[in-house]
């Protein structure tokens, strides 16, 4: 199962990224996880919510440029050497990863997102390792 | 100091008679050569006899950059190309570049008109001048080059684009002139003060142009660099640099006006302002054979005085220019107009047409950036992607201009859409 992820492209000006999460506050989309990617000109802020679609709809409206793009979302023990693990079973079948950040740690289990350069080979290789991949639906619910 | 005083010292009413000859055969020699002139005489029903003295001038047509880029890339050319032994190229004002041609009698004129300038600013066979101007189809560095070999001096051909070699070397030669852009030689002010160097610096005189610069630029010039600095004036349809100078008395840029006519027309009604207002300056080439040109338009604002000047010259002197008529922008010295930019853009697909210029000076050197918007469906949430899309854009606007910009993306929908007329540029150096 893939989950959508919300990203919100950002000049860096004072101000801007409060800009964003107030349209998201308005909206009562509730924000998961978050990544920002920065360089010097711009920012790239990478969002798990628990409705992306509504949170993308209300930005393009505010004048945001945003998309939404597949990630996968992998439930993970909490434990050393668990993600070793994991990416190991993505490079031995060439799936590259473009980024990833943690999104919760909750009790045994912890989360992480995905970007592959191969969702759904990523998604049925892990499948057959047994690694649950979580649904936006699944994530809101956590 | 005079380098032909008989032409530099000449009477108004001598120097009008021979402007006069040289215009009646001018109109002659293009008529006769040069398809392009022909037909405007033409279509206004002119005959080279209707032109007997410099006042029946304004009888006859003006010459647009626009004429010389339709009739790219020799088509104005007077003489076959055999004859040509020189091309050099400038911004056309979209993507075809502007391109001169000069004989062996027209580099002989352009290498008198900037000796006479060399000579105006201190320049002898005894200095040693560093040429701090690009060399190549710029008409900086070859032109600034050939006038100062012409006047004898030792001439070492730096270029641009090594600052620490330039001071290096003018400690070293013990180089006593300079040609350079005026914010060229402000950033090697800077250089030379904080290598310590600037007791070791033997300069006399800097000669600088190719860009607009104040008055404030010009002391503080000679007072970190304790130098003389004269202002040259040039563009390249017309020859290079070489076409006006300023003496020590800093009253004006004295026009080598037997080879160059100008005259300040008022940008509404396009008739003569009188002395001291200020309007466009247009030129007609009297000597040349390569490229003659009958009234070209600068697109430069300024105004002229016909005073004799406390050096003794007779010849015209034009002021400090005062802006453009047009939206050309000069950075780093080379000619850039917004819509160079917007053509280059046109071929990016990934980019909204709407785009903001924004040029401004650090330390001394301008700098050139470029805001773009992205398009919405090519947005994409890959950093690495966004950077090879800014160096796409990079390279085809570095391409285009022969300047290399910082491209800033920005949000949809940010950059400015102006009613009526377009506002594309933010100069923020206050160069007028």
């Amino acid at each position: 199962m893939v989950a959508k992820q919300l990203s919100v492209f950002i000049e860096n000006r004072q101000g801007r990224l409060g800009e964003v999460l107030n349209v998201l506050k308005q909206n009562n989309v509730n924000i998961l996880s978050l990544s920002l990617a920065d360089t010097t000109e711009y920012g790239l802020l990478r969002l798990i919510v628990n409705n992306p679609e509504l949170g993308k709809e209300k930005l393009a409206e505010d004048g945001f440029s945003t998309i939404l793009t597949d990630v996968l979302v992998l439930k993970i023990s909490h434990q050393a050497g668990s993600l070793q693990q994991l990416l190991k079973i993505l490079s031995d079948n060439d799936v590259n990863i473009e980024y990833m950040y943690g999104l919760s740690i909750d009790g045994e289990e912890a989360s992480v997102v995905l970007k592959t350069s191969d969702i759904k080979m990523a998604e049925e290789v892990l499948g057959v390792q047994g690694v649950k991949t979580l649904s936006t639906k699944d994530i809101a619910s956590l | 100091m005079y380098w032909n005083q008989k032409i530099e010292c000449m009477s108004r009413d001598e120097l009008t008679k021979l402007q006069s000859e040289r215009l009646v055969k001018l109109v002659d020699y293009v008529y006769n050569n040069v398809e392009f002139y022909r037909k405007k005489m033409q279509a206004v029903g002119l005959v080279p006899q209707d032109i007997k003295n410099i006042e029946d001038i304004t009888k006859l047509p003006f010459t647009t950059k626009d004429d010389l880029r339709d009739n790219y890339p020799f088509g104005l050319f007077a003489v076959p190309d055999s004859e040509i032994v020189r091309v050099h190229a400038s911004s056309g004002t979209t993507g075809k570049a502007t391109v001169v041609g000069y004989t062996k009698n027209d580099i002989e004129t352009w290498s008198e008109c900037v000796a006479r300038c060399m000579t105006m600013a201190g320049v002898t066979k005894n200095d040693i001048i560093q040429i701090a101007y690009g060399y190549g189809l710029f008409t900086g560095g070859l032109g600034a080059h050939y006038g100062s070999e012409k006047v004898g001096a030792m001439v070492v051909p730096m270029s641009t684009g090594n600052s620490k070699k330039l001071t290096t070397m003018m400690v070293d030669f013990g180089a006593t002139a300079i040609a350079c852009t005026p914010s060229y030689l402000l950033h090697i002010i800077e250089v030379l003060e904080q290598e310590g160097l600037m007791d070791k610096v033997k300069l006399k005189y800097a000669i600088c142009g190719a860009e607009p610069w104040t008055e404030k630029m010009h002391k503080e010039i000679e007072e970190r660099l304790h130098v003389r600095a004269h202002d040259i004036y040039g563009l390249s349809e017309v020859m290079g640099p070489g076409v006006a100078c300023d003496c020590e008395y800093h009253k004006g840029l004295h026009v080598c006006e037997d080879h160059f006519y100008p005259e300040i027309l008022s940008p509404s009604t396009f008739k003569w302002q009188k002395p001291g207002k200020t309007g466009e300056l247009v030129f007609t080439t009297l000597t040349k054979e390569g490229l003659p040109l009958i009234r070209y338009r600068t697109k430069d604002l300024t105004s002229i005085d016909y005073s004799t000047c406390e050096c003794g010259r007779t010849s015209a002197r034009i002021s400090r220019f005062k802006g453009r008529v047009d939206d050309m922008l000069i950075i780093r010295g080379v000619n850039v107009f917004p819509s160079q930019v917007e053509a280059a853009l046109v071929d990016v697909k990934e980019v909204s047409p709407h785009y903001m210029i924004i040029v401004d000076r650090v330390n001394n050197l301008d700098t050139l950036e470029i805001q773009v918007e992205v398009n919405p469906q090519y947005y994409t949430d890959e950093i690495r992607v966004l950077e090879n899309l800014t160096k796409k854009i990079s390279h085809v606007i570095s391409q285009a201009l022969g300047l290399n910009p910082k491209i800033k993306l920005v949000e949809p929908q940010t950059l400015v859409r102006s009613e009526g007329k377009a506002v594309h540029v933010i100069d923020k150096r206050n160069l007028y």
